[in-house]
């Protein structure tokens, strides 16, 4: 059926061809005009099916049969003998029709349609199938219909793995029995089925299968696919699941307006809004994709009829991240209410991989809304943090105040009634430690496909082969060295470690000053400076950090920040930070006013490696703003700091940081208040 | 043979051909030439057809071998009667079968079945799907009288009694699971330039220095390993000899013909719907193809007389030419062409000296140089050798079984489903090319020392002795045997199948003769037909060079596509 050359038509066929397309047009008007006329009587239902028999691609007589099928079957006299035969009628024309094309989508159609009503025996199908698939054993319809049928007969995954390693072996190039393979080892490995529990068992042995067929033939590509989906299965992780949220579970939110009232919520978790929105963070193992307001259900007293635009924040501009914000508007009156959460109870939240996320899981937390009092005298001209070791002190806690992230313990599974939590802080913790270091299976496994193919590299040249290997090694060297280097492994651990706990984290907290007069209220300070740390890690236990401090680190990105939303000032000073696209996670951060990224090297090399990665100003569509030439010549900083709401900017001590620039700088952001300490006009 | 019945007499009397023996090369030059629109006359000596080619029932294969393997008496004087223009030529048999052991291990049981089994005399004995024997029958429609049946697989074998896979096609390489990944992929990579190669590709064309050295050379440069090589050279080529040992290899193989072999193995594979291997094998035995020609002739008006001995040729007194041969019933019958069973061998009349002319012609008389023989063995058994299959071949490359062994041994097992034994039983078809009959002997012993066990024999060695043992001691012999019987299978070493029965004898091998008198050639060494059939058509063509052989009618008979269910199974 495959690889057949197509010959040119013989006059006498054409001939042929034309006598049945005349044939084929008088069946045809006849056909239309019973239709029309909604005629369904015996001659009229015969005439459609010697048009199928001719034409099984034509898709009106095919509706046309189901709606008289329908018709007979809302007659008053009909009984369960006539519908059987009515049906096994069907069938046969679906049969014949298939005879004349068995790639026929209609006709597939037509007989799945027949089958579901249930009145026809289904011990005829499978003989039926196995006919058509001796006859091309590719054919994807047969298979789709064998899944359909397998399905309705209740025929176990394991008969039916059975059938496809037959097919397999009687000819290796068949892509759709390797892709029902795929489906039916996901099917019962989904369910833990017996010998199935554990893909470490499994996955090695087909992996030793698919060797066999691309070291037979290397150039037949259906046997790549197949190992590019067990390299699939063996590197992606469990399911998508839900690690984090902002707010957290359980939580108090106190929501003020321009500025806040005095200290007297927990500093933890009092935002200050200026937009009169909060953003709800939802903070995954993995990137995924699906997040929208069908996905996640918002239950909340206020603004009902708002529908939520979840937006993910990743860099790349794919439809897939790790963490989704929304922003909830809250009123501006005085409000206590509770807003619950549910997250994944329909099934579209994937991986990027396919698999489901698949632990619904349901969190709540109160919003307290606080008027507020415009006082136009306080106007922020004090709004300076200056960051200053004396003007942070150590944040001694109150004894009933908690910070947020141990809520996320109770984050909750909902099962029928019954609430059980789904993942504790401890489990969570477990969990990260292992989160970067592979199972052993899987690193064992790739490293002995990698060898495997070097092997087969060393016969033959083969670029599917190469292509697999770099795939493998890629694999091998994310899973055995999840870190670039040590130091990066060394700030991960810190980081993790100082996360781990309460305790721990509450050492690194401090409040600004204890000025209450400050207009940002008095949320803590999170300091991480001084720390050599190169590398910023759990970031799902700091989602509720409005000021950080990341001062005289050896930072060289700061990849993941954007899912701090909260961010209200930040602090990069003494790093070593090399481009201003280097800072593209700032440009998720919609709270940020506050930021200081004096003494990195931004500037320092001409060549920025990473800009490209940018969207260039040639590709952007914006208007006026480019017509100043000078913003083109500093395309990266129009393009890094334009749509950020600063208040307050440091860039002193860095390369590109001259008078034009800044001046540059001033134009960009119109809302600076202040550039390196010194307030604008 | 001193009785003669008494024979109606054939009419008419003269003919374009008469075809002395039913082996297949006559077989298929009667039927050849009678589409060509000869008259001929087809007679074998023998009441059933095939002669050498046939399959025999049990029962009587051993008359059969022992009535070819001594001279018989001295050909009965030549009437002394003078006919004014022949000259008379006695036809003596030549002997055919040597070193014949017929070894009966259950006699009770192989009395009891001796009628159902039916016996190849020339086995080991397949078809190709794609070879040159299976286009002659499609082409001739000898098809309709025969049916075949796929052989399942082929397996290699070694001296420790493991039958291993031979990975001939892709799929089979897939399922291996003896070959290493570096192995398939090597064995793989092979098939494709060689496929390559045949489909013309410019890029894997084999260069003609590579097609003209020796197939074993170009293996090695492949890079094949020993294991691989000797897959393709000894069960996809089928090469007889050692190819690796120069001194001792009677037929080296050359690239191109070893390259030939692989498309005709490769072309067999899945020609037929129905047939899953390369290999056929004809129901009801070997000896149905012979009778399938002859058929074939008779339709066209080919006269067939059996059980007819033919006494003498006529030749012309002066000019020493053929005119006709004198039947065991006296009759002389006259024709103008002659083809001649390899069984006879013309003798001089005693006494008188041959004309001149005659004499001329004498040299040719000699029978040609022999090359060597072929050793042959067939063995019975109720076990399969391979458990769950039935009909399959088994090669032992060279040097597989001992150091000395420098010629490739085929078995075939054949089972009941091939109608050629009861059921439950299993027949295996042996042989090797071999220079003596000691030589012979020990190939194939060795074979069946290493797949089967072998009851101690209850009867003497004398083939002879043990068919009239045998046959005539009745009860006592059955009795005895019945003890005997029930300790031999019961003690089953390492749980190889018992040997029941064996047949062992060597066969000659003789070429066909172009000649003064052209004669056909004895089965040969091969596995299938197709030397054989070259030989027919040579023959054919020599007599009647102006003819066609069986030229391309319609296609009433051929099937359209090639396809098709051409063999419906049974």
């Amino acid at each position: 059926m495959h690889g057949r050359p197509r010959k040119a038509s013989k006059p006498e066929d054409e001939a042929a061809s034309t006598a049945k397309a005349q044939k084929l047009r008088a069946l045809q008007t006849q056909f239309f005009s019973f239709h029309h006329s909604k005629i369904y009587t015996k001659e009229a239902v015969e005439l459609s099916a010697k048009l199928l028999e001719i034409n099984p691609e034509s898709y009106t007589a095919w509706n046309y049969r189901k709606l008289a099928v329908e018709h007979y079957l809302s007659q008053p006299d009909c009984n369960p003998e006539s519908v059987k035969s009515v049906l096994d009628d069907e069938l046969r024309v679906v049969e014949s029709a298939l005879r004349q094309n068995f790639k026929s989508y209609g006709a597939w159609h037509h007989r799945k349609w027949v089958l579901s009503k249930g009145h026809s025996s289904i011990d005829h199908e499978l003989r039926l199938l196995d006919k058509f698939q001796k006859a091309d054993s590719r054919n994807f319809h047969a298979w789709n219909y064998r899944r359909f049928v397998a399905e309705l007969m209740n025929r176990s995954e394991k008969d039916e793995l059975k059938y496809t390693e037959d097919m397999i072996y009687t000819n290796f190039s068949n892509y759709s029995a390797w892709h029902n393979r795929s489906v039916l080892l996901s099917a019962l490995l989904e369910k833990k089925a017996e010998g199935f529990l554990l893909k470490e068992n499994l996955l090695p042995e087909e992996y030793e299968f698919i060797h066999q067929a691309i070291f037979t033939d290397p150039d037949d590509q259906s046997g790549w696919f197949y190992h590019l989906w067990l390299l699939d299965q063996t590197v992606t992780t469990d399911h998508p699941l839900l690690v984090s949220t902002w707010p957290a579970h359980g939580s108090d939110v106190f929501l003020v307006g321009d500025r806040c009232q005095n200290g007297s919520f927990s500093p933890f978790t009092t935002v200050l809004s200026d937009s009169g929105s909060f953003p709800i963070v939802l903070y995954f193992n993995q990137p995924v994709k699906g997040v929208s307001s069908s996905t996640v259900i918002i239950e909340c007293g206020f603004n009902k009829n708002e529908e939520l635009l979840w937006e993910p924040l990743s860099v790349s501009n794919l439809q897939t991240a790790q963490v989704w914000v929304a922003h909830l508007k809250f009123p501006t009156s005085e409000l206590d209410s509770s807003v619950e959460i549910s997250v994944g109870y329909s099934k579209e939240i994937v991986s990027p991989r396919g698999s489901q996320y698949s632990h619904p899981s349901t969190f709540s937390f109160k919003v307290h809304v606080q008027p507020v009092e415009r006082d136009s005298s306080r106007v922020s001209v004090a709004e300076n943090i200056l960051w200053r070791e004396e003007n942070f002190k150590a944040y001694r806690a109150q004894s009933e105040e908690s910070i947020p992230i141990v809520s996320f313990d109770q984050l909750c599974i909902k099962n029928g009634h019954e609430s059980t939590p789904i993942v504790s802080f401890d489990q969570l913790c477990i969990k990260n430690g292992h989160e970067s270091t592979a199972s052993n299976w899987q690193t064992e496994a790739l490293a002995k496909e990698v060898e495997c193919f070097r092997e087969l590299l060393s016969l033959m040249d083969c670029k599917i082969g190469k292509l697999t290997l770099a795939r493998l090694l890629t694999a091998y060297d994310v899973m055995s060295f999840p870190f670039a280097n040590k130091l990066d492994e060394y700030s991960s651990v810190l980081l993790r470690k100082m996360t781990s706990s309460e305790e721990s984290l509450l050492q690194h907290c401090f409040q600004y000053k204890d000025s209450v007069s400050s207009a940002i209220g008095n949320p803590i300070c999170l300091r991480l400076n001084n720390l050599s740390l190169s590398r910023i890690r759990a970031f799902e236990r700091l989602l509720w950090v409005q000021i950080l401090d990341l001062s005289h680190n050896e930072l060289e990105s700061i990849e993941g920040l954007e899912a701090m939303q909260l961010l209200y000032g930040l602090s990069l000073g003494n790093n070593k930070l090399r481009s201003l696209t280097a800072l593209e996670p700032l440009r998720k951060l919609k709270s940020l006013r506050v930021l200081d990224l004096s003494y990195n090297q931004i500037g320092d090399h001409s060549i920025d490696t990473t800009r490209y990665l940018c969207s260039s100003p040639l590709s952007h569509s914006a208007g006026s703003e480019l017509n100043d030439v000078a913003l083109i010549n500093y395309w990266e900083a129009f393009y890094m700091f334009k749509d950020l709401k600063l208040n307050q900017l440091d860039i002193v001590g860095n390369t590109v940081a001259d008078e034009k620039f800044k001046s540059v700088l001033v134009k960009i952001m119109p809302s600076l208040k202040r550039l390196d300490g010194q307030l604008l006009d | 043979m001193d009785d003669i019945p008494p024979y109606p007499p054939i009419d008419p009397t003269t003919f374009d051909l008469i075809v002395i023996g039913t082996g297949l090369p006559g077989s298929i030059i009667a039927a050849a030439a009678s589409t060509a629109s000869k008259s001929v006359l087809h007679i074998d000596p023998n009441p059933f057809y095939g002669s050498h080619f046939s399959s025999l029932p049990l029962a009587d294969l051993p008359s059969f071998l022992s009535s070819h393997s001594t001279s018989p008496s001295p050909p009965r004087s030549v009437s002394s009667e003078e006919h004014h223009d022949f000259s008379l030529l006695g036809l003596a048999a030549r002997p055919i079968y040597s070193s014949i052991d017929i070894s009966s291990f259950s006699p009770d049981l192989i009395d009891q079945f001796s009628r159902k089994f039916i016996l190849d005399v020339a086995g080991p004995r397949v078809f190709f799907c794609a070879d040159k024997s299976i286009e002659l029958i499609l082409n001739t429609g000898a098809n309709q009288y025969m049916e075949f049946k796929s052989i399942d697989a082929t397996f290699v074998g070694d001296s420790k009694g493991n039958l291993l896979n031979v990975p001939d096609s892709r799929a089979a390489i897939f399922k291996d699971k003896s070959l290493g990944l570096m192995e398939k992929n090597l064995l793989m990579r092979f098939f494709k330039l060689v496929q390559g190669h045949l489909a013309d590709e410019q890029d894997v064309k084999i260069s003609d220095e590579d097609l003209q050295s020796p197939f074993v050379d170009f293996l090695n440069k492949m890079g094949l390993p020993p294991k691989i090589k000797s897959f393709i050279l000894y069960a996809i080529a089928m090469a007889d000899y050692d190819q690796e040992d120069t001194g001792v290899c009677g037929d080296l193989l050359k690239t191109k013909d070893g390259i030939d072999q692989l498309a005709l193995y490769n072309a067999s594979i899945g020609r037929f719907q129905n047939a899953s291997g390369a290999l056929l094998y004809p129901i009801y035995g070997q000896g149905e193809l012979s009778q399938a020609f002859c058929r074939r002739a008779a339709v066209k008006g080919c006269v067939y007389v059996l059980r007819m001995p033919v006494s003498a040729l006529l030749v012309d007194k002066d000019t020493g030419c053929y005119k006709g041969v004198r039947l065991a019933s006296g009759q002389d019958i006259f024709s103008q062409k002659l083809i001649l069973d390899p069984t006879f061998k013309v003798t001089l009349p005693s006494g008188s000296s041959p004309s001149p002319p005659l004499q001329a012609k004498l040299p040719f008389f000699s029978p040609k140089d022999d090359r060597g023989k072929v050793v042959r063995g067939i063995c019975i058994t109720k076990t399969s050798l391979k458990p769950d299959m039935s009909n399959f071949l088994v090669v032992y490359p060279p040097r597989s079984l001992f150091p000395e062994q420098v010629t490739s041994i085929r078995l075939l097992q054949i089972a009941s489903n091939l109608a050629v034994c009861p059921p439950g039983m299993f027949v295996l078809y042996i042989s090797a090319l071999c220079n003596d009959d000691d030589q012979g002997k020990k190939l194939i012993h060795a074979v069946t020392k290493t797949l089967l066990t072998v009851p101690p024999p209850i009867n003497s060695e004398s083939s002879a002795a043990v068919q009239i043992k045998t046959a005539e001691s009745g009860c006592a012999v059955q009795d005895e045997t019945a003890e005997s019987g029930s300790t031999g299978p019961s003690d089953p070493g390492e749980g190889k199948p018992t040997l029941l029965w064996s047949a062992l004898y060597s066969q000659e091998l003789t070429l066909g003769q172009v000649d003064f008198i052209c004669s056909t050639p004895m089965p040969d060494g091969k596995l299938n037909y197709d030397d054989l059939i070259d030989a027919a058509v040579k023959l054919f063509k020599e007599i009647y060079p102006e003819d066609e052989f069986f030229p391309q009618t319609s296609s009433e008979n051929r099937e359209d596509d090639g396809d098709g269910d051409a063999f419906p199974e049974t």
